[in-house]
């Protein structure tokens, strides 16, 4: 018996070949990726090219010849980019008019969101029990930081601007918008008529309407209707509205997860003895969420540009900031392409890194391949 | 069978599907411990009977009355009766986010409010008695249709119910994982459970049912003993569909 085995095991393993070496590592991704087929090779020759043409100079011009120091436009003489302003602007595209000397306070709240953040997208991280209770009251930490407050110099949100001015409206978006959108998705779904009337309406009115219309009627037509002496204050109300003009499309790409999942689903968590809610929570949004995220990152991603959008209020965001220094009469007609860049670069890096953690989260949530 | 220990009794039920008469004046009482079967052709209406007995199905006219309690509008009344009531369904079912164990704990953990650990160690148990206990760490999605059924059944046994329903569960399965299901539920009928299984499976009727019925457009034509069902069939319909289900 025990002959036979080895011999069918020999047999076996005889059986089994390595893949043909050029089928796979580098030079099988190469083969298959890139010169399978003429048009691919083509395609790859092309792009090749292309490549060629337009990284070199853009090399050259950004950095070989490019001017870095200088305090005003005049002293940008090669033909290459000018840089000089970094020096004396950087904290400005950055902090907008923070206080100076509460920076740290700005630096603070996002050094604390890494952990916070931490705790909510990854498993597995130890004290993850302090770690989510430190995430939740974040958004609290993080406001009394910026604004001011239990023995802090109070800061006006007047003066929030730059890139920390887009991070924080962003992420307040995105923290609350998840959330209203769930709910509304699942009101639309609603089998009380009343709770479904208000939450189609509620969607279809947000999400007919342009947000820079929205945001105008924030400003302007809110005001008309507080009492004389209550105001709200400006960033606020822009906040409210770019998360609610989220929430209305939020709620549109999860709605189309929930339809996904199979009536079974339900069945067998009413059946099981789950009342609604936590069927809902238990069973049904971990799949519908999950089937969700490409939609559900395609609106973080939007809702985080459209914080440009405070330009309407008067706060100078990080687009704002690269304006004004093109118009300041010390740099005018030197930095617009730089400065443009430097905004660019920093919504890339926060927009690209949401969609490869996305791609992360996809791929670890996948249940049938594991 | 004594009156006393019907744990379901159905009493001129009616349902409509809009205006489809769906279920017609069902009358059915069920004793503890008894185990019925229930056949007929599509669209007999026979899974909608056991799926208004868990109230998946809402009726309009007539009384189920589950372990006491009579399911209405009254969604305390609905929850105690599901609590008591466990399904198995033809597509399993499984919630293909949670690994086996997870599934079978769930609901012990969220309904039964059972300590984690206690919960697990009971769902264990239930796995070993459909013999897959190896398999508690993989999800839903890498086990065989008759693995996942089994699976469905060891989850719904965990909330230790007093009646089992079963929306045929072979149905959806290859003809070698048929009868590994089917061992799992004549272990179950021998343990004394009482259970309404939907299904065509004729052999496993005949071992383990104490009543047949046979359903026809919404009605029972015929209610009897696995015997008398088989050799003595009393109405035409009923001798039809046997032959047309027993010639292969």
């Amino acid at each position: 018996m025990t002959i036979d085995n080895n011999s069918n095991n020999d047999k076996a393993n005889q059986n089994i070949k390595p893949p043909p070496a050029n089928t796979v590592g580098i030079i099988g991704w190469i083969r298959k990726n890139l010169l399978g087929g003429w048009v691919n090779t083509l395609l790859t020759l092309i792009s090749i090219y292309i490549l060629w043409l337009v990284l070199p100079p853009l090399f050259d011009w950004a950095l070989l010849n490019a001017d870095f120091s200088g305090s005003s436009g005049k002293e940008c003489t090669t033909n290459g980019a000018c840089w000089a302003w970094l020096d004396q602007r950087i904290n400005q595209f950055f902090y907008g008019f923070y206080p100076p000397d509460s920076y740290w306070r700005v630096n603070l709240s996002l050094i604390l969101l890494l952990p916070a953040l931490a705790y909510i997208l990854f498993e597995n991280l130890p004290y993850s029990t302090y770690g989510r209770w430190f995430a939740l009251s974040y958004p609290i930490i993080s406001a009394v930081l910026l604004l001011g407050g239990v023995g802090l110099e109070g800061v006006t949100t007047d003066k929030f601007g730059g890139f920390m001015l887009n991070l924080v409206a962003g992420l307040a978006g995105i923290i609350l918008s998840l959330p209203i959108g769930v709910v509304l998705a699942l009101g639309r779904r609603s089998k009380l008529p009343l709770i479904r009337v208000f939450s189609i309406a509620f969607i279809e009115i947000i999400r007919g309407v342009p947000l820079i219309t929205l945001l105008f009627v924030a400003v302007i037509i809110v005001q008309l209707f507080l009492p004389p002496g209550v105001s709200l204050d400006q960033l606020i109300r822009v906040m409210i509205m770019i998360t609610i003009f989220a929430s209305a499309y939020m709620a549109e790409v999860i709605r189309g997860g929930l339809q996904a999942i199979p009536n079974g689903q339900y069945e067998a968590a009413q059946a099981v003895g789950l009342g609604y809610w936590r069927s809902m929570r238990l069973v049904i949004l971990p799949q519908a969420l999950k089937i969700s995220i490409p939609g559900i990152v395609n609106t973080f991603i939007g809702l985080f540009k459209d914080t440009t959008l405070v330009i309407i209020i008067g706060l100078f965001d990080i687009l704002g900031q690269a304006r004004l220094l093109q118009t300041n009469p010390d740099w005018m007609g030197k930095v617009d392409h730089e400065t443009f860049l430097l905004a660019a670069l920093f919504f890339f890096i926060i927009c690209f890194s949401m969609s490869r953690y996305s791609i992360n989260l996809e791929k670890r949530l996948d249940t049938t391949n594991k | 069978m004594n009156e006393n220990s019907a744990v379901i009794e159905i009493s001129d039920l009616n349902k409509w599907f809009g205006n489809f008469h769906v279920l017609r004046d069902i009358n059915l009482s069920v004793s503890q411990g008894e185990r019925i079967v229930i056949c007929g052709p599509s669209g007999s209406g026979k899974s909608t009977l056991i799926r208004c007995i868990n109230r998946l199905e809402e009726h309009q006219e007539g009384r189920i009355v589950v372990d006491g309690n009579e399911l209405t509008h009254d969604l305390k009344n609905i929850d105690a009766v599901r609590r008591e009531v466990g399904m198995v369904f033809q597509s399993f079912n499984l919630f293909p986010h949670l690994n086996v164990l997870e599934n079978c704990t769930l609901a012990l953990i969220w309904v039964r409010k059972m300590p984690k650990l206690e919960a697990e160690n009971l769902a264990m148990e239930y796995l070993h008695r459909v013999k897959i206990p190896e398999q508690a760490q993989k999800f839903p999605g890498q086990l065989s249709g008759g693995q996942q059924q089994r699976v469905a059944i060891a989850r719904s046994l965990c909330m230790r119910p007093k009646i089992m329903l079963f929306d045929e569960p072979t149905s959806a399965l290859d003809p070698e994982m048929i009868k590994e299901v089917l061992d799992v539920m004549v272990d179950l009928a021998e343990t004394g459970m009482t259970m309404l299984v939907v299904t065509h499976e004729m052999g496993f009727a005949s071992q383990v049912a104490d009543q047949i019925i046979f359903m026809d457009e919404g009605l029972i034509v015929e209610q009897n003993t696995p015997e008398e069902f088989f050799n003595n069939p009393k109405s035409d319909r009923t001798k039809l569909f046997l032959s047309q289900i027993l010639s292969h």
